[in-house]
């Protein structure tokens, strides 16, 4: 076991955490945006976006996020009129490929997971709502979103841990996230145990802090729900 | 029934006393050295070697292909017995595995757009972005000579093509003779030229490739070694050679 090798190049697996943390809370935070108008729309079953947006879920549920990934990272690229357009000077970069492709998959997740909490708002509280003479947009800001963020928080918890995870394949193209950094050290020192296994332990690591904070939100927000 | 496995058995064992058995890592990733065919069997100059070196041994060979981030694992895993991938023989690698003597040796060398380098200074590559395979030479080399340079890490040679095409990479460092038969000689290498010069710096790119081995097997090691000699004695390796390359691929020296 070489874990004096690890100690001298903490840097490496220091820049891989850094760059899977930032990776997921962007794609997360982005993702957050997407879904909550989409979940809205779908709920409401709005004619023309709700079927689109019931697509957008279904094609990026339907595939790998690996391929997601490789589309915006190898397929893009393909076609001179991208390669031309200004886009390309964020699609030449891997670290925007991957920011983007995670971004629209966390959304048709968590367009999921806020579409299933709004539809399972008490009607008692929209009636009540409506019977203080509330408007729709009203209805929606004071009521249904609110109530419906807190029941999705354990769900969401969920779908962050998953986004972290699935981060992982972006050392395919060339970024060096925690298991990038694992890989390099590998391929450099031919120790793959320590490498790895320490890649493992961040991940757990990380999971564990993901996991605390939702603990906190949820103890926040869904007090009232605690078993006495 | 009792009898045929008895006959099978006989043979397996007989089979096992006068030849020896082994498993040989090869990569497929890596052309003209070793590349994957459309029914997912691996060919290539490597795999003509380890066959010419098996049959000159004795041994029955099977090929396994490899990811080359896992190839040295699998030897010490004992997935295989012997990494036959254009493994250079380095310190680093020393340490954790054995060599037989070198089999080929090439140099290494930049590759980019016809014209989009006037030369290989450190300077002149400043803004570049380079690829190169992760855990090679290669990136030892770009680490030690242009540490300023932003790098790119490939699982293979042939991922690094895909990126300098589509304009993520400005160029590339890797061996001369695998860019040549895998890139620039096909299609997608038409407008692509090597810049600068060879580089075959001891420091960084060892001492030629070797046939890879686990340290414990000092006698496979040296089998392999009086194997090389043999088929470059007997004109099987120029045979194999010529098929692949038109110039010395065993490289002077050593």
């Amino acid at each position: 076991m070489r874990y004096d090798l690890l100690i001298e190049r903490w840097p490496l697996f220091a820049e891989g955490v850094w760059t899977t943390v930032q990776l997921t809370a962007l794609s997360v935070a982005i993702g957050f945006c997407i879904a909550l108008p989409f979940a809205i729309l779908r709920s409401r079953r709005t004619p023309v976006a709700s079927p689109l947006i019931a697509g957008y879920v279904y094609a990026i549920r339907g595939t790998p996020l690996l391929v997601q990934l490789y589309v915006f990272y190898y397929g893009l690229s393909q076609f001179d009129v991208i390669r031309d357009s200004f886009a390309w000077s964020y699609l030449r970069e891997p670290w925007w490929c991957a920011l983007i492709a995670f971004s629209l998959n966390s959304g048709a997740y968590a367009t999921e997971i806020i579409r299933g909490a709004i539809e399972r708002t008490p009607k008692g509280q929209i009636e009540a709502a409506k019977a203080l003479g509330l408007r729709t947009w009203q209805v929606y800001a004071l009521i249904v979103v609110p109530s419906a963020l807190r029941r999705a928080i354990p769900q969401y918890g969920n779908e962050v841990v998953f986004m972290m995870h699935g981060s992982a394949i972006v050392s395919v193209i060339t970024i060096t996230d925690i298991l990038g950094a694992a890989r390099e050290f590998n391929g450099r020192y031919y120790v793959s145990d320590e490498g790895f296994l320490t890649a493992a332990v961040l991940y757990g690591l990380l999971t564990l802090l993901i996991v605390l904070i939702f603990r906190a939100l949820e103890g926040k927000f869904l007090k009232h729900l605690r078993m006495r | 029934m009792k009898k045929i496995i008895a006959v099978a058995l006989a043979t397996m064992t007989a089979g096992a006393a006068t030849a020896q058995d082994l498993d040989i890592c090869v990569e497929g990733a890596y052309p003209p050295f070793s590349q994957t065919e459309a029914d997912g069997s691996v060919t290539g100059f490597d795999i003509d070697i380890a066959n010419a070196l098996c049959a000159e041994m004795g041994a029955s060979c099977t090929m396994v292909k490899t990811d080359w981030d896992g190839i040295i694992p699998a030897l010490q895993e004992d997935k295989c017995d012997a990494i036959i991938a254009s493994m250079s023989i380095t310190e680093e690698r020393k340490q954790v595995i054995d060599f037989s003597e070198k089999y080929y040796s090439t140099p290494a060398i930049f590759l980019a757009e016809e014209g989009a380098f006037a030369d290989d200074s450190p300077e002149t590559l400043a803004d570049a972005v380079v690829g190169v395979q992760r855990g090679t030479i290669h990136q030892n080399f770009m680490e030690g000579e242009y540490p300023e340079v932003e790098l790119r890490l490939y699982a293979s040679q042939d991922d690094t093509y895909l990126d300098l095409t589509s304009g993520r990479i400005d160029a590339i460092m890797a061996d001369s003779v695998t860019m040549d038969e895998g890139f620039l000689q096909t299609e997608d290498g038409e407008g692509y030229a090597f810049f600068g010069e060879g580089y075959s710096i001891p420091e960084y790119h060892g001492e030629g490739v070797g046939v890879g081995v686990r340290q414990s097997d000092t006698e496979l090691r040296d089998d392999f070694s009086a194997a090389i000699a043999a088929i470059r004695e007997s004109g099987e390796y120029d045979q194999i050679a010529s098929q692949y390359f038109d110039f010395d691929v065993y490289g002077g020296g050593n």
